[in-house]
């Protein structure tokens, strides 16, 4: 058996749905009867140009480090060079992702007009992936739109307004099995599908060699006898191609992807198999989750984008970095739910564990929410909160003075670059640039750290964290 | 401030009188620890919740602010919150809560 379990590789995507941005929980709740909000929301959806050179998303798939983004505002600014592609992944345009789910669409729901069908089509036949994608599914779901709406099929638009597609609910009495849910969770995998072909692809990996996939996704597969029965892990693997993987999925709310980390680095140690694929698709509920403080700053709607995130873990190889599972920090029920024991609990017990420091923590990963995101709706700035609460558990701990508690933060945290979709945001999006990092020998430890509230399904009153040490392999 | 909580105090004030209760915020930034103490002085500002139009007048305090640290052992509130201190802007909270509580009637 394996002595450890490292991180292979790691690839991350992101996919523009301004058009779908309208079926994100908020606005299906705000938008409906109220037209001059509605008018004044679709005038306020992004472009596919201002999304790529949306400074974020650039750093979010590798183009340049957080640290190293412009000061903010960053809404009406570029990076300069962003494209499309870049080294994490890519993010993809709506068209082209209306084409997506319709390629992984198994159970002919998603209905497109012969136009997007076509286009869509067309397009996706030049992408680098394109031999993984069943293109024939797209011509196939060509039709009559129109007549699917008026038969009760939800009608899919490409932003700003104009009608695309339709998808039909499976069952006309089963509340899982809805048009909105089927959405929900067609486009969790068509993202996921997205950021585990990149992942094979660009680190060009055997599909073959995986025996495990493991989704940290956020929605919910199932019926009306199983709500939430899974599996979008081995859902995923088979689009993908992973022919001679299972898989199951790992629910915890926003932490959910640190849990799955440690159980496929587990289930290699253990050697039960050499490969397990840690993957997540987006979450389309979260989609305009805040645009009414938005619209209220004059700035465009901001959560028009899906995340994806795919992570290939394997023995040991002497080269990518290692998990240790000997450093897991896990937020214990009789710790209690104030915020400081919570991070306490996360960022000082794992350390302990292996008698390391704050200060022996070269990044730290939390929740990476974009500010320029939460600040309008009075959320705050969730990242600087969590490096600030670190840098003064470290001055507490006489490892740093109180002067230095800034100095702290901004050397070892990072501006918060992250699209709000949950999970996604929460750690597991920076595992690309701490693969990056740890290789080129520019950091030697990295804290993923990730937090759940497990409230907000109202069976318990406490929320969770679970976080992981990654180390620089080699010494 | 959330509905359900909004509602849970407005249920709390009928029950034992808006001078029986003291209300204790742990929000953390000023403008949602302003809002809180504003929703439950004043009404519901943003006019969604069952304190929309209702002014139950309550004292309103921030668990950072020094009144409600001297109501604290010491070793609770240090054990608890102390750690906070460093972390948020505790004068602006202060400010910002204190600003409505200055409101409640006498």
């Amino acid at each position: 058996m394996p002595e450890a379990a490292v991180i292979r590789a790691a690839s991350l995507v992101l996919a523009h749905t301004p058009g779908l941005a309208r079926h994100g929980s908020k606005p299906m709740r705000s938008l409906p009867g109220n037209a001059e909000l509605t008018a004044r929301f679709l005038a306020s959806l992004r472009s596919f140009d201002d999304a790529v050179n949306y400074p974020p998303h650039q750093a979010f798939l590798g183009a340049c480090h957080p640290r190293e983004l412009p000061s903010r505002p960053w809404v009406g600014t570029g990076l300069p060079g962003a494209d499309r592609f870049a080294p994490f992944g890519e993010l993809m345009p709506e068209e082209e992702f209306l084409g997506l789910m319709a390629a992984v669409d198994e159970f002919d729901l998603l209905k497109l007009t012969p136009e997007v069908a076509e286009r869509s089509a067309k397009r996706l036949a030049e992408h680098p992936l394109a031999q993984h994608l069943d293109l024939a599914r797209i011509s196939a779901a060509a039709g009559d739109v129109a007549a699917a709406v008026a038969s009760d099929a939800l009608p899919v638009h490409l932003a700003p307004d104009c009608l695309a597609g339709a998808l039909r609910g499976a069952h006309a009495e089963d509340e899982s099995l809805t048009a909105y849910v089927l959405l929900e969770n067609l486009a969790c995998k068509a993202t996921g599908t997205l950021a585990l072909l990149h992942l094979l692809h660009d680190h060009d990996l055997d599909p073959a060699a995986i025996g495990y996939t493991i989704s940290c996704s956020e929605e919910a597969v199932g019926d009306r006898y199983q709500r939430g029965g899974g599996n979008m892990g081995k859902t995923i693997a088979s689009v993908a191609g992973l022919v001679e993987s299972s898989g199951a999925d790992v629910k915890n709310f926003c932490a959910a992807p640190i849990p799955a980390l440690v159980i496929a680095a587990s289930l290699v140690v253990a050697g039960v198999f050499e490969q397990v694929v840690v993957v997540a698709g987006g979450s389309l509920p979260k989609l305009g989750m805040k645009f009414e403080g938005h619209l209220r700053h004059d700035l465009p709607v901001l959560e028009d984008v899906l995340g994806g995130v795919a992570v290939l873990v394997g023995a040991d190889d002497g080269v990518s970095p290692r998990i240790r599972l000997d450093a897991v920090g896990r937020h214990k029920v009789s710790s209690g739910g104030a915020g400081a024991q919570i991070l306490h609990d996360l960022a000082v017990q794992p350390l302990e564990a292996i008698n390391a420091r704050l200060i022996d923590i070269d990044d730290y990963a939390t929740e990476l929410h974009n500010p320029e995101i939460t600040e309008p709706q009075g959320s705050g700035d969730v990242a600087a909160r969590n490096y600030r609460t670190i840098a003064a558990l470290a001055a507490r701990r006489k490892e740093i003075t109180r002067d230095e508690i800034d100095s702290f933060v901004a050397e070892r945290g990072m501006p918060g670059y992250a699209p709000t979709q949950g999970h996604i945001a929460s750690a597991i999006c920076y595992l690309p640039h701490a693969l990056r990092r740890l290789e080129a020998r520019s950091a030697n430890k990295v804290l993923l750290l990730a937090k759940g509230s497990l409230f907000l399904g109202r069976m318990s009153q406490r929320s969770d964290g679970m976080s992981v040490l990654l180390e620089r392999n080699g010494g | 401030m959330d509905l359900s909580t909004q509602e849970t105090i407005k249920r709390l004030a009928d029950e034992h009188g808006a001078d029986s209760l003291i209300v204790l915020l742990g929000a953390p930034d000023a403008e949602s620890a302003g809002i809180a103490a504003e929703t439950v002085v004043l009404g519901d500002p943003s006019w969604a919740g069952p304190l929309a139009g209702v002014q139950l007048g309550l004292r309103v305090y921030h668990i950072l602010e020094e009144e409600a640290r001297a109501a604290v052992p010491s070793e609770v509130w240090e054990e608890q919150v102390g750690l906070m201190a460093d972390v948020l802007e505790v004068d602006a909270i202060a400010e910002a809560v204190r600003e409505f509580r200055e409101q409640v009637p006498q």
